[in-house]
């Protein structure tokens, strides 16, 4: 298990497909960080029109920690794409290039070999995850300093202290991790059957989108699914960014609005890479190669 | 002398096609089996049921005998298999390819030892080059190499040679019978040519459609009293009516057209001149056909007697 | 022309006693002069109906006449638009308004004079400011202003230790807000009801408050021009 597991990774880190992703990512946070260099204030000052109509806003608005949450909330729709890319050519990409019949003809056991494979990509995606805090965190607090972070929700707003932000974006980034690997569990199980890599890539780029469509639509027929589709529950790390309010209406630091809610979207994200991950195992065993 | 596979009543459907029909056979230790058919005649789809690509509907296989199906991993850590076209990670080299398999067949290697199996092959000068770059040839023999990097008891080679120019597949041919005579490996090769077989196997086992036609040792097939000879006359009706009254009936096979076709001794063929001649038809032409070969085509394109083949 | 006339009339009668209130609030913007310059310390509470703020610890700087600063340690801070009602002392100058006397009211068992000031210039942003004076303590313990362009503001002073300089140990200020919405395409959410509806209910229904609190002056110790030109 082990041994494939390092096999895997070594052959996921040789590969030039796995790059691109880690450059896609580069070159998005690299173009959301110059424009909000340049024309943040522009920016802020669109999105918070109806805000700034009765309120004066001072202070560093635009600092590292905003820029950051802006990244994430344009990043974290596509990159489920580019770990779809990786994700859901694990099997199908060997079955077309032929080595699954090698690999399968080779002592190990089907299910450690999923499990193995699974896991490698789940490092990838994490690794991937990495990558964008480096560069959406870190770098942003580099070039934008950090400050309170004041965010606009779709009913309000919420104001941050910046000395409690921080632990907020491990968590955000934790339950982004498990998001984007229950993404990667889809692709995975999408993967096995097809013999090409661009059917289960698009598969799952497909059901993304069509169930990131019926999580934003309003519409009382889908709203009845709404609950159960992971992509409803894979924005939730902003809930990281909420705060509890006392009786006074005084913001309490260090609180969760809905800590519920994490739990609640975690344990559904949690089933689904189960399920998605058994499922594959179990097909994967009874599976003829015939590739 | 041990069986090394024992297959019996293999079979594997498809929905309502039968792909591979009670196929019964055995290999013993040392032998090279030669597996022939024509495309789509079963072989494949044996050989992945023997590698654990494809789970049988129905029958036993047993390797190094023990069942396979409850001692997969042992049996398959004394097996190298190439499966049809050997194709291995492109943007590996072909050391780390090697080494990638080496070691998922649980063994673990020196360079040095890596670099003697690529030399083996003839590829320790291209060691460290991307296997994208490498010719099908190449491929094929750094396929080969891998399965018999573990050093593996039983080598099973699925068309090792398809879409390898003359040379490659005299450079199989030579390798295949060093590693029967000098290393004194089992070796399983299928094959939907004949010439392939006919030069290295010990013993030949041809199936069509999924089953059993013939299986014997290449000896047997080679017997010169089993020679399929082909006559044409001037007069293909009277000599057919001739044959069918006389001796020659029991050899006679198939007559189309103006040929016909008789399976007999080598030796006999002047004594079936001289029948002819007798009996005043004229021979236009008398030929002994390249033994199995002819006999393959024919039996795998859907002819009859071939039970006077079986033994 | 009949409003006019109220009007007409109520400007005579007003200046009969504006003499009266027109030295009130010189008084209290003497009391207040005594004061040229500050450095206070304390806390901020934002309470507006859609806005989750922690309490900030602020600092607030002033210098005569009309410098004027409010920094939130170092972070963001939110406060109403215009940022007037933070600093009345702007707003007492008698050459620039016309005080009237509006009569008296109790307010936390305390008769306190109401003054209206009405601004002389046409394009002053304030329409009116009532002013609610504690007339032996020379305090101002209530503003309400009308704006133009910013709805109506509301300030409650408490006094402790500073009321010898007329310095306020709270600052209650009140305003109007409107509704907020973003829509749901712009911040990504996808679920809806994210806030219990009895809870949206209750915030949508207060006005604003900001409420500052002071625990500290340092008065007339001198300030930079730097500081306010930040």
């Amino acid at each position: 298990m082990w041994t494939l597991f390092q096999i895997e990774l070594f052959k996921i880190f040789r590969r030039p497909r796995t790059y691109i992703a880690f450059a896609a990512i580069t070159a998005l946070i690299g173009m959301v960080q110059l424009g909000l260099k340049v024309d943040g204030q522009e920016y802020a000052s669109f999105v918070m029109a109806d805000f700034n109509s009765s309120f004066a806003l001072e202070g560093n608005l635009l600092n590292g920690y905003f820029v950051c949450f802006i990244v994430l909330q344009l990043l974290l729709v596509h990159v489920p794409l580019l770990i779809a890319l990786i994700a859901a050519d694990m099997i199908s990409g060997e079955a077309n290039t032929g080595t699954l019949r090698l690999l399968m003809s080779k002592p190990v056991s089907r299910v450690e070999f999923i499990l193995a494979k699974y896991l490698a990509s789940v490092v990838y995606t994490i690794m991937l995850l990495v990558w964008v805090a480096l560069q959406a965190l870190f770098l942003s607090m580099l070039i934008f300093g950090t400050d309170d972070m004041f965010i606009m929700k779709s009913s309000y707003a919420v104001l941050i202290k910046s000395g409690d932000v921080f632990w907020r974006y491990a968590g955000a980034f934790c339950f982004a991790a498990l998001a984007m690997t229950t993404v990667a569990a889809l692709g995975f199980l999408l993967s096995l059957f097809a013999e090409n890599s661009i059917g289960p890539i698009v598969a799952t780029m497909s059901v993304i989108i069509v169930s990131t469509l019926l999580s934003t639509m309003n519409i009382p027929l889908f709203n009845l699914v709404k609950p159960y589709l992971f992509t409803t529950h894979m924005i939730t790390w902003k809930e990281f960014f909420d705060l509890r309010v006392n009786e006074l209406n005084e913001a309490i630091p260090g609180s969760l609005a809905y800590p519920e809610k994490i739990k609640t979207s975690a344990l559904i994200l949690l089933i689904h890479i189960v399920v998605f991950v058994g499922a594959a195992a179990v097909i994967f065993k009874r599976k003829d190669i015939v590739s | 002398m041990q069986s090394l596979i024992q297959v019996s009543s293999l079979t594997k459907k498809y929905g309502s096609f039968t792909a591979v029909n009670e196929l019964s056979f055995s290999v013993q230790k040392g032998d090279v089996y030669g597996f022939l058919g024509q495309n789509g005649a079963g072989k494949s789809t044996t050989i992945r049921m023997l590698m654990t690509l494809i789970e049988p509907t129905a029958g036993d296989i047993r390797i190094f005998d023990l069942p396979l199906s409850t001692h997969r991993k042992e049996i398959l850590r004394q097996t190298g298999a190439v499966i049809e076209k050997p194709e291995v990670y492109p943007y590996l080299s072909a050391y780390d390819n090697l080494r990638l398999f080496a070691r998922l067949s649980g063994v673990k290697l020196s360079r040095a030892q890596y670099m003697q199996q690529l030399e083996q092959v003839g590829l320790a000068s291209r060691a460290h080059d991307k296997v994208k770059t490498f010719s099908q040839g190449m491929k094929q023999r750094l396929g080969i190499g891998i399965a018999l990097v573990h050093n593996p008891q039983l080598i099973v080679l699925d068309e090792p040679t398809n879409g390898l120019d003359p040379q490659g597949i005299a450079d199989i041919r030579n390798l295949l019978l060093w590693l029967s005579r000098e290393q004194k490996k089992t070796i399983l090769i299928s094959s939907h040519l004949l010439s392939e077989i006919e030069q290295v196997a010990t013993r030949v086992l041809i199936i069509d459609k999924g089953k059993k036609l013939v299986e014997g040792s290449a000896e047997e097939l080679f017997d010169p009293s089993k020679t399929i000879v082909e006559l044409q006359t001037n007069d293909t009706a009277a000599a057919r009516e001739r044959l069918i009254a006389s001796n020659w009936a029991a050899h006679l096979r198939e007559s189309t057209g103006n040929n016909i076709k008789l399976q007999m001794n080598r030796n006999d063929i002047p004594a079936l001149n001289r029948d002819l001649v007798q009996w005043q038809i004229d021979v236009l032409s008398l030929q002994q056909q390249h033994s199995l070969e002819d006999y393959f085509l024919q039996v795998t394109a859907g002819k009859k007697h071939v039970d006077t083949f079986s033994n | 022309m009949r409003s006019f006339m109220t009007f007409f009339l109520l400007v005579i009668a007003a200046t009969l006693q504006a003499q009266d209130v027109t030295v009130l609030v010189a008084k209290v913007k003497a009391k207040l002069d005594q004061v040229n310059d500050y450095i206070a310390e304390g806390k901020m509470k934002t309470d507006v109906a859609f806005i989750k703020a922690p309490v900030g610890k602020v600092k607030v700087y002033f210098r005569k006449p009309d410098r004027f600063k409010l920094q939130k340690d170092g972070g963001i801070s939110i406060l109403p638009k215009g940022g007037i009602s933070i600093n009345m002392r702007s707003l007492l100058t008698t050459e620039r308004f016309l005080a009237l006397d509006a009569g008296t009211q109790l307010l936390d068992g305390q008769t306190l004079r109401i003054v209206k000031l009405l601004p002389v210039e046409e394009n002053s942003d304030v329409v009116l400011t009532t002013l609610y004076i504690d007339e032996p303590g020379l305090l101002i313990k209530k503003a309400i202003s009308t704006t133009k362009e910013n709805g109506t503001y509301e300030m409650e002073m408490q006094y402790g230790n500073f009321r010898q300089y007329a310095l306020p140990d709270k600052v209650v200020i009140s305003f109007q807000t409107k509704d907020y919405k973003l829509p749901k395409g712009v911040t990504l959410e996808f679920s809806d009801g994210d806030k219990p509806k009895t809870e949206a209910e209750k915030l949508r229904n207060k006005k604003g408050r900001i409420e500052i609190t002071y625990a500290s002056y340092t008065i007339n110790k001198g300030i930079a021009e730097s500081v306010f030109k930040q």
